[in-house]
């Protein structure tokens, strides 16, 4: 039950914006207790199958623009195999310590910005 | 001789995108998260794309990269079935709630609500 409001929490706060592992990962790690490594695995895998629907509805309204993703998406590729390797060859609680440091960046960030891009074209 | 001359600006162009992927890439690879709070910033703020489109756009980046990162956490074993699909359910259930309840509830208020989980819960991995 406990994953499942886990999930529903974060598939609310992913339609905002907001990436949903933000909340996700350390809610399982929280309250759930899964080793680290396996609260990421658990991250991407849930990603997919929303990305795909998500992806699909955006093609169809021409919302993404693919000369911009094309070029970002070969180096996020090397990227990828970068950030996956070092997490992989990481003992769990030193990759732990490195993702709340990121938490911690991305929290401040998500209170400290003044407003969202939307409302600055309105005004 | 014309792509000569284009080149030093080529460099230019391409080396914001390749620095952003390659960023994005790494985070979503070493964190198995935060993609999109990269790449969305950094494509309205270094490359000036319309805040839609790039939230459109990086749903079409992060799904191949995330990809790539999954196969790398399962090929290492580091995968729990059992706990991935029971989020899962509650994922799909939240997505639909969510997209009603953003109607009710101000998405900026939101927002600090959960910047607040996340220091805190930050906070407690550190220490």
């Amino acid at each position: 039950m406990i994953l499942f409001l886990i999930g529903l929490a974060a598939g609310i706060i992913s339609g905002m914006g907001i990436g949903g592992g933000a909340i996700l990962i350390p809610a399982l790690v929280l309250f759930a207790k899964p080793e680290q490594h396996i609260a990421q695995s658990v991250n991407l895998l849930f990603f997919i199958p929303t990305a795909i629907i998500a992806l699909i509805v955006h093609i169809r309204n021409r919302r993404i623009d693919f000369k911009t993703a094309v070029p970002i998406i070969l180096a996020g590729f090397a990227g990828a195999f970068i950030g996956s390797r070092i997490a992989v060859a990481l003992p769990g609680n030193i990759l732990r310590k490195f993702f709340g440091i990121f938490l911690l960046a991305m929290g401040i960030y998500e209170i400290f910005r003044k407003r969202s891009g939307k409302q600055l074209q309105k005004g | 001789m014309d792509i000569l001359h284009q080149l030093p600006g080529m460099v230019k162009k391409y080396g914001k995108y390749l620095l952003i992927g390659l960023v994005t890439g790494m985070a979503n690879g070493l964190f198995g998260s935060g993609g999109g709070t990269i790449a969305v910033p950094a494509m309205v703020l270094v490359l000036g794309v319309e805040e839609h489109k790039a939230h459109a756009t990086a749903i079409a980046i992060i799904l191949p990269l995330t990809l790539m990162s999954a196969f790398f956490y399962i090929s290492h074993h580091y995968v729990d079935w059992t706990i991935t699909y029971k989020t899962m359910l509650g994922g799909v259930a939240g997505g639909y709630l969510g997209a009603r309840l953003l109607n009710i509830c101000p998405s900026r208020i939101l927002r600090k609500v959960f910047g607040v989980f996340m220091i805190a819960a930050a906070v407690r991995m550190l220490f």
